[in-house]
C-alpha cells in the first residue's frame, strides 16, 4: 500500500510556473498535470506530454470521407442509374472524375473535420454534463496550477522547490491511497 | 516567452491583468443590457417577424408571390443567398487563414466573426430552401434512398455541389467555433455565481479543465481545422460562382468567376465584421482589445480584396471586348448602359472607388468613416450580385424572352427578415457568449500588450 499526498501548487504567472516545472523535473519529481487558463507554449516537453496524434486521425478520417464519397458517386451515377447528361454519358467513373472532384473534396473535409473534432472531445472526455476537470476553479481565470501526487519524502522536496520558485499557495488536498496489486 | 518586434503596434492597450481580461469579457454576460441593446433588439425582432410573415406567405401561395417571372427566374432570392454566403466568408478567413499565417490580431475578433459566419449562413440557407418552390421537398436535394426508382441527384451539377459545399461549410464552421468556445465557457462556468447560469455554462463547457494535455490537443485541433477550413472557404464560394459560370448565359459564362467571387466574399465579409465590431467594442467597452490598429488591419484587407474585385470587373469588360462574342459584349453593354445601369453604377462606385479611399491613413484609422464605408461596401456587394443576376436574365439570347423585373414587397420582406434575424441572433449571442476568445487573448498579453512591450523596450536599452 502506498500513500500519496495531493499537492496543488498555485502560481499567478506562467513564467515562474515554467521555471518550477523545470526544477521539479530535474530533481526527479513526476508532474501529474498542469492547469492553465490559456495554452502555455513550450510546456509539453518540460512536463513530458507526448505530441498528440490527432492530426494523423484527421488524415485517416479524410481518406475515409474521400472513399465514401467516391463509392457513393460511383454507385449512384455510374452503377445504379447512369444518365447521359449533355452528351456526356456516365459510363465510367474515370471519364467523369472532373465533375466529381468538388464533392470528393467536400466529403473529405467533412469527415476529417468532424471525425477529428469528435475524437478530440472523446479523447479529452469533453462531453455535455461532464464534471469540471480543473481541481481549482481559479485556473480558468488567472491562476496557474501544478498538480502533484507524491509520497512523503518527495512532497517535502517539491514543497521546497515550489516555494523557492514563487508559488503563491501550496495546498495539500488530502492523500491518495494506492493498493498494491501484488 | 515569445518576443515580438517593437515595430509591431501593441494589440492590447493599457496594462490589463489576466483577471481584468476575464472581467471585461464576462461583463456583458453578468451585467444587465443597456437601453441601446433593447432598442436594437426590438427593431431586429420586428424585422425578423415581418420576414417570418412574408416567408409563411411564400410557403402558402408559392414563389409566384415574388417579383421573379418567366425570364427572370432567379432574382432577389439568389442575390440574397450569394450576399449572405459571401458575408459569412470573412469569419472563416479570420479564424482559419489568419491562424495559419500566425496573425495575432485575429484573436480579438475571430469569435464574433465566426458567430457572424454561422448566422449569415443560416440566413443564406433560408433563401436556398425557399427558392426551390416547394421547400417541403428539399430533402430530395440530398442523396437519400427513395422510391422514385431510385432517383438520385445529379452529381455533375454545380447546384448539387453547392448543397454539399454549403452544408459542409456550415457544419464545419459550427464545430470550429464551438471547439474554441469550450475553454471560454469553462471560464464563465467557474466565474458566475447564479446557480442557474452556472448549470447552463457547465453543460456548455463539456467539463473543460485546461490541463496541459488538453491544451496541447486543443491547439492541434485548431490548427488542423484551420488547415481544413482554408481550402473549404475558397471552395464554397468558387462552387457558388460555378452555379453561374457553368451555364451558357452571356455575362455568366466566364472563367474569372471563382476568384472574383471569393475575393468579393471576403471583401463584403470584412465590411460586415467591421460594422459589427465597431458597435460591439463601443457598447461593451472593449476598446482596449479591439483597437484602432485592428480596424486598420481589416481596412487593409478591404483595400486588397476591393482592388481584386475592381480588377475583376475591368477584366470582365476587357474579355467581353477581346472575345469578339457579340452576345457577351452586349451583356456588359447592357449592364453599364441598359435599363438597370443605375444598379451597375452603384456597384462600381461602392466597390471600386470607395475602398480606394482607405489608402489615406487618416481615413482608414477613422472609426466613423470606417463604419459608414463598411455599410457602403455591403450595399455595393449586394448590388454586385443583383447586377450579375437580374440584368443578365432580363436580356438573354432570344429578344422575345426579354423581360423586366421589379421585386414584390414579399421579396423585400424576406430580405429585411433575414437582416432582422441576423441581428437578433447576433445581439443574443453578444449577451450570452464570450465575444472575444479570452483564453487566446490572454496568451498574447505578455508579447503584444502595450505595457509589456514598453517594458521590453526599456529592458533592451
Amino acid at each position: 500500500m502506498i500513500t500519496k499526498n495531493i499537492i496543488h501548487g498555485i502560481f499567478s504567472d506562467e513564467v515562474p510556473l515554467l521555471e518550477a516545472c523545470k526544477k521539479l523535473r530535474s530533481s526527479g519529481i513526476r508532474i501529474n498535470e498542469v492547469y492553465t487558463p490559456f495554452p502555455l507554449h513550450g510546456i509539453d516537453p518540460i512536463i513530458g506530454v507526448p505530441r498528440t496524434r490527432l492530426a494523423i486521425c484527421a488524415f485517416i478520417y479524410g481518406l475515409i470521407g474521400l472513399g465514401l464519397a467516391t463509392l457513393m458517386m460511383w454507385y449512384m451515377m455510374i452503377h445504379d442509374w447512369p444518365n447521359d447528361i449533355g452528351g456526356k454519358p456516365n459510363w465510367s467513373y474515370y471519364f467523369n472524375i472532373p465533375a466529381f472532384i468538388p464533392i470528393s473534396f467536400e466529403a473529405t473535409v467533412f469527415c476529417a473535420a468532424h471525425g477529428m473534432a469528435l475524437t478530440y472531445l472523446l479523447r479529452c472526455m469533453l462531453v455535455p454534463g461532464a464534471k469540471a476537470k480543473n481541481p481549482d476553479p481559479r485556473t480558468t481565470d488567472d491562476k496557474f496550477m501544478i498538480y502533484l501526487e507524491l509520497n512523503e519524502e518527495q512532497s517535502k522536496k517539491a514543497d521546497e522547490i515550489l516555494r523557492a520558485n514563487g508559488a503563491e499557495e501550496i495546498n495539500y488536498k488530502g492523500t491518495l491511497v494506492i493498493e498494491a496489486k501484488y | 516567452m515569445h518576443a515580438e518586434s517593437q515595430i509591431r503596434e501593441p494589440l492590447i492597450l493599457g496594462n490589463p491583468t489576466y483577471r481584468k481580461i476575464t472581467d471585461d469579457i464576462i461583463a456583458p454576460i453578468e451585467g444587465k443590457a443597456n437601453r441601446l441593446w433593447y432598442i436594437l433588439f426590438t427593431i431586429s425582432v420586428l424585422g425578423f417577424m415581418w420576414g417570418i410573415g412574408c416567408l409563411s406567405y411564400t410557403i402558402g401561395v408559392g414563389i409566384g408571390a415574388w417579383g421573379s417571372n418567366n425570364g427572370v427566374d432567379w432574382a432577389w432570392d439568389i442575390t440574397n443567398f450569394v450576399w449572405w454566403i459571401g458575408i459569412g466568408h470573412a469569419g472563416t478567413l479570420i479564424s482559419a487563414v489568419l491562424l495559419l499565417f500566425r496573425q495575432k490580431w485575429r484573436m480579438a475578433i475571430n469569435r464574433s466573426a465566426e458567430a457572424m459566419t454561422i448566422f449569415a449562413v443560416l440566413c443564406a440557407a433560408i433563401f436556398v430552401t425557399l427558392h426551390t418552390g416547394r421547400p417541403w421537398l428539399d430533402y430530395m436535394l440530398f442523396p437519400l434512398p427513395n422510391q422514385f426508382g431510385s432517383l438520385w441527384p445529379n452529381f455533375n451539377s454545380p447546384l448539387l455541389w453547392d448543397v454539399f459545399a454549403v452544408s459542409t461549410y456550415a457544419t464545419v464552421s459550427i464545430v470550429f467555433w464551438y471547439i474554441g468556445l469550450i475553454p471560454d465557457f469553462a471560464m464563465i462556468r467557474d466565474r458566475v455565481v447564479k446557480p442557474k447560469m452556472k448549470k447552463v455554462y457547465a453543460l456548455l463547457s463539456f467539463g473543460w479543465g485546461g490541463s496541459a494535455r488538453h491544451w496541447s490537443r486543443f491547439e492541434e485541433v485548431s490548427l488542423v481545422l484551420a488547415g481544413l477550413s482554408t481550402p473549404l472557404v475558397f471552395s464554397v464560394h468558387s462552387i457558388v460562382s460555378m452555379d453561374f459560370a457553368t451555364s451558357i448565359l452571356p455575362g455568366w459564362h466566364t472563367t474569372i468567376f471563382p476568384p472574383y467571387f471569393v475575393s468579393g466574399a471576403v471583401f463584403s465579409g470584412f465590411a460586415m465584421v467591421l460594422t459589427l465590431m465597431l458597435i460591439v467594442r463601443k457598447v461593451y467597452k472593449l476598446e482596449a482589445y479591439i483597437t484602432i490598429k485592428h480596424v486598420e488591419y481589416m481596412n487593409i484587407v478591404i483595400i486588397v480584396t476591393g482592388s481584386i474585385v475592381g480588377v475583376a470587373y475591368l477584366t470582365e469588360l476587357f474579355m467581353a471586348w477581346y472575345s469578339g462574342v457579340e452576345w457577351e459584349q452586349y451583356a456588359f453593354l447592357n449592364r453599364a448602359t441598359g435599363p438597370m445601369a443605375w444598379a451597375y453604377w452603384i456597384m462600381m462606385t461602392c466597390n471600386v472607388i470607395s475602398p480606394q479611399l482607405f489608402w489615406f491613413k487618416k481615413l482608414r484609422t477613422s472609426l466613423a468613416f470606417t463604419f459608414v464605408l463598411s455599410i457602403v461596401v455591403n450595399i455595393g456587394m449586394w448590388f454586385e450580385r443583383f447586377v450579375i443576376i437580374v440584368p443578365t436574365l432580363c436580356r438573354t439570347y432570344l429578344p422575345s424572352t426579354w423581360n423586366s423585373y421589379s421585386p414584390s414587397f414579399i421579396d423585400v420582406g424576406i430580405f429585411v427578415g433575414t437582416i432582422g434575424m441576423f441581428f437578433t441572433l447576433f445581439l443574443l449571442y453578444s449577451r450570452t457568449f464570450p465575444v472575444i476568445a479570452q483564453a487566446e487573448l490572454k496568451s498574447i498579453l505578455k508579447s503584444s500588450g502595450q505595457e509589456h512591450k514598453k517594458l521590453a523596450e526599456e529592458h533592451a536599452h
